[in-house]
């Protein structure tokens, strides 16, 4: 199926990624290209069949519901939390003024 | 003196218990091999100091009689996808540009654990999504190896592990972790005339692990030999309570366990990888491998899997859609870059902070991920997509009544030149067409050498077993290596 650039430009805006004129017409045809190419799994007779949830059988642990339970990832780790972070300030993440 | 970057893992390992050389000696020859090799552009930082303080615990260790670890003394390479604390983990990418973890991935805390120490962080596909090393932010990883005709043309180490591979095949480390999520060690093994093992999904703990497709994700080693493969997976590997599909099974003896007799087993030749357009050279290593396995005692058996073609398209649906998914958490508040445009507010940010951070190939995927998943579309492609994944997991399953393990190419090509395959998204993603149906299927798989081709370049050949039967891998991967003889390796010129 072929996406034109106006459905390029709403699927960027979903994923959150700025795209200019340029890089909308450049990325359709490309896309279009890939989502042509996979069409073709529409051939295959899947009535009969689940769709794949897990490759290797596994049912999910759950933990001890400890606190803290590894220290590593326990509690009192904000200065390590916010170590990486563009714009930490007053212990808390920075971001842009968000309500007017 | 034994020239100490010739030796692999376990003849490292071995040397440094025997007091043939000592550990610091084998740190300084690799960290010299690294520093003289910044052509090949393979690292995106060096760390010789990690090395170096590895490599004294051992030595003092040993002197203190203490037992040393399955990889003690063995300096290797570090894919930049694993977060290492205190050292900038990148994932090939601007957007993680400077970020340095505050704790350490589980797989290469086993690695240290193990008496490895850690040479540099490796370049690789931005977030693992490439196979020829050319979409990382820090610039393409150049092959050791060239065509024998003396062309300079650069050529492709393969991806998205193309550092790891390149710098295993320039002995520069004895060994490099990689991750393969649709051949990303297989490839660039295959490539640069060296082993790579992806363990059943599972095995390697996904913790610390930069996430690309995570049903798909798996970590292993890449190294010059069988044996090597079979030591560094064992440190690798282990139950892992912080990741949720980690295998909580006891890893097995690989090492020890090692055994190139086939007598008794069954060899499957799956004939829909038989493609038209595969290299002649390429299927002329298939019937030389179908002999080796013949003569190391197996019965070599033709088999189907119906549904391979199908697998590259699904695997770009699923691959995409769990990419998109894992790379939102990329929004410029938590860590890595921010873009902030004057007067912008949180959205304009989030999206001015990933068109900045992402290359072209990663905005594709997370573009076609967004889009397969989007309403509307959702059962048409990602919901087939995983339908055709049981299916080809099936085919799988239905085979291993016929054989014990599968002998395929690797690769449809021998490395291409750089360039070659960039304005071409589909002619890159069909590198992986061999490489793609095993991790559909979450088996254990392998690339080993097997022949130069007519320009002198590597080719793999590639083993695929039942799930958690790694040693029907290694063991039939070591038949192969046994009978190759493969010894060629790439004309220093860095």
């Amino acid at each position: 199926m072929s996406v034109d650039q106006t459905t390029v430009a709403k699927i960027a805006s979903l994923a959150r990624i700025k795209m200019s004129e340029d890089e909308l017409a450049r990325m359709a045809p490309e896309l279009s290209q890939i989502l042509d190419w996979v069409e073709q799994l529409g051939e295959v007779d899947t009535s009969q069949v689940e769709p794949m949830t897990a490759v290797i059988p596994n049912t999910l642990r759950l933990r001890d519901d400890v606190i803290d339970a590894d220290p590593l990832t326990g509690g009192d780790k904000r200065d390590a939390v916010l170590a990486n972070a563009p714009a930490a300030e007053h212990g808390f993440f920075g971001v842009p003024k968000v309500i007017e | 003196m034994t020239e100490l970057t010739e030796l692999g893992v376990k003849a490292i390992r071995d040397g440094v218990a025997a007091g043939d050389f000592t550990a610091r000696e084998v740190a300084e020859a690799h960290n010299a091999a690294v520093a003289a090799a910044g052509e090949l552009n393979a690292f995106i930082v060096t760390t010789p100091d990690h090395a170096l303080a590895a490599a004294e615990r051992v030595d003092a260790d040993r002197a203190a009689g203490k037992q040393l670890g399955a990889m003690a003394g063995v300096p290797i390479g570090m894919k930049d996808l694993f977060a290492t604390k205190g050292v900038q983990t990148t994932a090939a990418s601007h957007i993680l540009e400077g970020f340095t973890p505050e704790y350490e991935s589980t797989v290469s805390q086993n690695l240290w654990n193990a008496g490895a120490g850690m040479l540099g962080k490796l370049n690789l596909d931005q977030f693992a999504m490439g196979s020829s090393n050319e979409t990382s932010y820090f610039g393409n990883v150049i092959s050791p190896w060239r065509h024998k005709d003396g062309g300079n043309a650069d050529l492709a180490p393969g991806g998205s592990s193309g550092g790891s591979s390149a710098v295993v095949a320039a002995r520069i480390a004895p060994a490099a972790t990689g991750t393969d999520t649709g051949g990303s060690i297989r490839q660039p093994a295959a490539f640069t005339g060296i082993c790579g093992i992806k363990p059943t999904y599972g095995r390697c703990s996904r913790w610390g692990v930069v996430a690309f497709a995570s049903s798909l994700d798996q970590a292993g080693p890449m190294a010059r030999s069988v044996e090597d493969c079979a030591v560094m997976l064992g440190a690798m590997a282990g139950f892992d309570p912080k990741d949720s599909t980690s295998l909580d099974l006891p890893v097995p003896e690989w090492e020890a366990n090692l055994s190139a007799d086939l007598r008794g087993k069954k060899v499957g030749i799956p004939k829909e990888y038989r493609m038209e357009g595969t290299d002649p050279e390429i299927l002329e290593s298939w019937e030389r491998g179908k002999e080796w396995l013949r003569d190391a005692g197996a019965e070599v058996v033709d088999i189907s899997l119906p549904h391979t073609k199908y697998a590259l398209p699904a695997y770009y649906i699923i691959a995409p859609a769990e990419a998109s998914s894992n790379l939102a958490r990329y929004d410029g508040v938590r860590y890595g870059l921010r873009d902030l445009p004057d007067g912008a507010g949180l959205q304009d940010m989030y999206a001015a902070t990933r068109a900045e951070g992402f290359g072209d190939e990663v905005k594709r995927r997370i573009l076609i991920g967004t889009y397969v998943l989007s309403a509307g579309f959702y059962d048409a492609y990602y919901n087939q997509a995983q339908r055709v994944r049981t299916l080809i997991a099936r085919d799988f399953e239905k085979a291993w009544a016929q054989c014990d393990v599968i002998l395929a190419p690797t690769t449809p090509t021998a490395a291409f030149a750089l360039g070659d395959k960039m304005d071409d998204p589909l002619a890159m993603y069909l590198n992986d067409v061999f490489a793609v149906p095993a991790s559909l299927a979450g088996l254990p798989a392998m690339s080993v050498p097997a022949m130069l081709n007519g320009d002198g370049l590597p080719l793999g050949l590639q083993l695929i077993g039942k799930a958690f039967d790694e040693q029907g891998v290694l063991n039939a991967g070591l038949a192969i290596q046994q009978r190759a003889g493969f010894d060629a390796k790439p004309e220093k010129w860095w």
